[in-house]
């Protein structure tokens, strides 16, 4: 009688373990990471920008971003233009604001479509290995090969400067590398024996690819994501600075920053909040991402 | 009564990270005598290459607290400097490690790994040419043809590698040397083979052995006495003979010998423990076995058990100390 | 080996085919004609149609493909600039010194400062310098480097008046850009650096040196450091050539005439035969350091040679 208590504790136990596993797993990251401090401050200040940006209308509206006034041109940032104005008299401050949700907005959407196509890409590369796999490398080898800013500087000028096609020369020279690492995940992942397990059962690809690899291969196509966010946004910002990207006079950190290139003598504030804008987003999109790796692999800590 | 060789009291290791305390080793009190070999047995987790690494004090520093007192040829190795140790490394005591695949340097030659071993405790002032002499002798006991030692890890074998990590731990005849679990990794056919070399160098070097093991018939094959690990205790220990033949058991030690097949008596199924071992971040109170124990009392879940003494055997369950059951 | 060298060299061959057709491809769909930018606006049509029709304009997007690389294999023809009507690779060979140089010098000066500090800082993990240099290494990689570059130039050159401001005509005119460059590299090496290390230094052959009873200076230097910096050595691969063909945003923001900077102008300005054959150019050197790196790696590591020699 004594002797199955204990058993019968233990069984009910693992019961209610699997079917909270998944949840508690998310949970667990979580409170790892909340012990992280460096990756909490950059959570909250990206919180901030992102509110920041959502918000930018109610904090201050758009057209003190992009009317000219020539009568306050070049002022130093004072009680009325925190940030100081441009060479047309635009208030700084407003198109740092409005800048984030350009800047914000390029970030995700290109690491979300870039994940989705190499996601893609990289999966059936790595699932299915053999002659796909090398047809889809070969190919990612030989973009590779070209410097990735001159491809997407290439491809703006073959379709025109617009934010979309921004978006397209960014994502385009991105994917390479993204389906290289999804690839290699994948492969780790798929070497593991539930996946031989559930193969020799006769589950179907698609629901072995989304039931067993997609969730064991979440953590580092996570962690690479949020760094890939602090890549994209340097990247659009250097593009915008060519004068290849986002284009006046729309508010944008690296356009604006190539603005500043000609008054920086006689302005120099104007290249400091452009510049500390993107440093500070790409600063925390890496200690975030930082943090998640630790909290997603604690065994490379101690 | 013979010397003891090494004397383990009370010793006790915490790992400690920011996120949780793990309590590995809690209170092991272990002795082996010249000449002898111990046998750890328990399951994975129960702290015996914790246990081990103190003794070669190879814990990683940042994480793990030790207490307690290692006396090796009468001196306290926990507090030794770091310059004595090394000395003690690898030329009194050295270590076989678990898995042969990760415990070899990828990038250097067999030979070289064990002539490092050799020059770095090169006493007898051996010039270059002597230490490959003997870089081959050793080889070559171990059973690899000399012409081997320009060879790199990965052009050897399983069973091949574990013959170069012996070689290394044994290149300095070593007064003790601790096995970690040294055939877990091989196929069973190599496994014995490893084995027997193992007790036929230890014999012929006359050194002392600690085998680290989840394997009762390697313990059965090769050991004078034996220490049974659970959760970071030993919860029994004696000779090997009183062990495997007393009448009296721990319910673990009892359980352990459930787990194997037995052949001569025909039962239907084996008998495993039931549960698993108890998380080391949060221990039960009490006997730490007692969530498992098929003979468990109500003082097992409360009070912490002393031990049972009879001769060498020793045995910490409440079974046996009936006043205190009382 | 040798075999193997021979294989990549010809691997090569292919790829160098994909770059072209892919940059072709993407010029090809640039808006704007040749003949127009040759003659500029005050030509008259039929002048622009006779010069578009002699450079092989109007053909089929295909015809001109296989011209190109026909030129290319039988004669080594990569065409002449649009702008200055002259062989490309004349071009080609003034601009290269230069961002070579650029590239030399930061690559070796971001691996001596974020290889040893990544060592070190992983050697003494959790003290000041480990923490300081991990601060730093973030706050470099974060940093723009067209805005690094201007800062540098507002305090070095405007304020201060020490270093010129830009252009290469003296020696120290590279200083700048070189420490531009030098900063973000060497930021990303040492994260890679330290955290190769750190796993290193827990693998099972480490703890098989230490319990040898070799010293903490023998176990770094001769066993973890050499198996550390295998993925080191490609990421600087890596690096360098992205250095050659990537520095454009530096070269820019220093106006170096460097051929990054070429490329680009050329882009905007249509020079189909610049950039064809600058991207060409850039690819193959890529190809090139990488075949290097992937020998390297051979050298180091026993496993990747036997894998080679098969």
């Amino acid at each position: 009688m004594m002797s199955n208590m204990p058993t019968a504790a233990a069984s009910a136990n693992t019961k209610k373990r699997k079917k909270s596993k998944k949840n508690s797993q998310v949970k667990e990251i979580w409170r790892r990471l909340k012990k992280n401090r460096s990756a909490m401050v950059g959570l909250v200040v990206l919180i901030i920008f992102a509110l920041a940006a959502i918000f930018a209308d109610f904090i201050v509206p758009y057209e003190k971003a992009i009317e000219q006034n020539g009568q306050i041109r070049l002022q130093p940032p004072s009680a009325d233009h925190w940030f100081g104005t441009d060479h047309f008299g635009r208030d700084t401050f407003a198109r740092i604001i409005h800048g984030s949700r350009i800047s914000l907005s390029i970030g995700f959407i290109s690491v979300f479509l870039s994940l989705i196509v190499g996601g893609l890409l990289g999966a059936a590369a790595g699932y299915y290995g053999g002659s796909i796999d090398n047809i889809i490398m070969r190919i990612m080898d030989v973009f590779m090969c070209i410097p990735a800013i001159l491809l997407a500087l290439a491809i703006v000028a073959a379709l025109g400067t617009s934010m979309q096609n921004l978006l397209i020369a960014i994502i385009i020279s991105n994917v390479p590398s993204f389906t290289r690492l999804i690839r290699s995940v994948i492969l780790t992942v798929v070497e593991n024996d539930f996946i031989e397990a559930a193969r020799s059962y006769g589950a179907k690809d698609m629901r072995i690819i989304l039931k067993y690899i997609l969730p064991n291969a979440m953590g580092p196509i996570i962690v690479q994501a949020t760094m890939g966010i602090a890549g994209m946004i340097l990247s659009a910002a250097g593009l915008s600075y060519l004068g290849m990207g986002v284009q006046p006079p729309d508010p944008e950190w690296g356009a604006m920053l190539s603005e500043a290139k000609d008054f920086m003598r006689t302005a120099p504030y104007l290249l400091y909040f452009p510049g500390f804008s993107i440093l500070i987003s790409a600063l925390c999109f890496n200690l975030l991402g930082d943090g998640l790796r630790d909290a997603l692999d604690p065994k490379l800590r101690d | 009564m013979s010397e003891r060789l090494l004397d383990i009291r009370d010793l006790e290791v915490i790992y400690k990270t920011d996120l949780e305390t793990v309590h590995a080793v809690n209170g092991v009190n272990l002795h082996l005598e010249k000449g002898k070999t111990l046998g750890l047995v328990g399951e994975t987790g129960a702290g015996k290459t914790t246990t081990a690494l103190s003794i070669l004090c190879l814990l990683p520093e940042r994480t793990a607290r030790v207490k307690g007192e290692i006396f090796f040829e009468g001196k306290d190795l926990l507090k030794m400097k770091e310059y004595e140790l090394r000395d003690i490394r690898g030329e009194k005591i050295s270590m076989i490690f678990q898995d042969p695949m990760t415990s070899l340097n990828p990038i250097m030659t067999v030979g070289s790994q064990i002539g490092e071993a050799l020059a770095l405790h090169n006493e007898q002032n051996r010039t270059k040419e002597q230490i490959e002499k003997r870089v081959e002798e050793v080889l070559e006991m171990v059973g690899i043809p000399a012409s081997r030692k320009k060879d790199y890890p990965h052009q050897f074998s399983g069973g091949m590698k574990q013959r170069v990590v012996i070689a290394i731990a044994l290149a300095c005849e070593p007064d003790l040397l601790i096995a970690d679990e040294p055939t877990t990794a091989l196929d069973v056919t190599i496994q014995a083979q490893v084995l027997a070399m193992m007790n036929e160098l230890r014999e012929r070097l006359q050194t002392s052995l600690i085998m680290i093991t989840h394997d009762l018939g390697i313990v059965a094959q090769t050991c004078d006495d034996v220490a049974v690990m659970y959760a970071g205790e030993i919860i029994e220990c004696g000779s090997a003979y009183e062990v495997f033949t007393g009448e009296k058991h721990h319910p673990y030690t009892e359980g352990l010998f459930g787990s194997i097949p037995n052949l001569e008596v025909d039962s239907a199924r084996l008998s495993p423990i039931e549960g698993l071992m108890p998380d080391p971040t949060n221990l039960p109170e009490g006997c730490k076995f007692s969530p498992r124990c098929p003979k468990c009392m109500d003082i097992c879940r409360s009070v912490s058990p002393s031990e049972y003494v009879e001769g060498g055997h020793r045995i910490s369950c409440h079974l046996f100390n009936k006043e205190e059951a009382k | 080996m040798y075999k193997y060298v021979v294989k990549r060299l010809l691997f090569t061959i292919p790829v160098l085919i994909g770059v072209t057709f892919i940059v072709f491809t993407i010029m090809a769909l640039t808006p704007g004609d040749p003949g127009r930018m040759i003659l500029g606006q005050a030509a008259k049509q039929e002048a622009v149609a006779q010069l578009n029709h002699e450079l092989g304009y109007d053909r089929p997007f295909f015809t001109r493909f296989f011209e190109y690389l026909k030129d290319i294999v039988t004669k080594l023809d990569f065409g002449e600039s649009y702008r200055t009507r002259k062989p490309v690779f004349d071009e080609i060979w003034a601009k290269f010194p230069h961002t070579f140089k650029l590239a030399v010098f930061s690559i070796i000066f971001s691996s001596l400062i974020g290889v040893s500090l990544g060592i070190l800082s992983a050697v003494k993990q959790y003290t000041f310098i480990d923490t300081f240099s991990t601060v730093m290494a973030m706050f470099f990689a974060a940093i723009p480097g067209f805005w690094l570059g201007m800062m540098l130039i507002y305090f070095f050159s405007l304020r201060f008046g020490l270093l010129p401001s830009s252009g290469i005509d003296s020696w120290q005119g590279f200083i700048l850009p070189i420490v531009t460059l030098t900063l973000s590299g060497s930021a990303s090496l040492l994260r890679l650096t330290r955290s190769t290390m750190l796993e290193t230094i827990r693998a099972d052959y480490i703890r098989t040196a230490r319990a040898k009873g070799a010293t903490q200076k023998i176990v770094i230097w001769r066993h973890a450091l050499k198996n550390a910096l295998l993925p080191v050595i490609t990421v600087l691969g890596m690096q360098f050539g992205g250095l050659l063909g990537g520095a454009v945003i530096t070269e820019s923001v220093f106006a170096i005439p460097g051929l990054g900077n070429h490329i680009v102008s050329a882009i905007r300005q249509k020079d189909v035969p610049v950039v064809m054959a600058g991207s060409l150019f850039l690819a193959a050197l890529f190809c090139l350091v990488m075949l290097a790196v992937d020998l390297l790696y051979a050298f180091i590591d026993p496993r990747i040679k036997a894998k080679y020699s098969r």
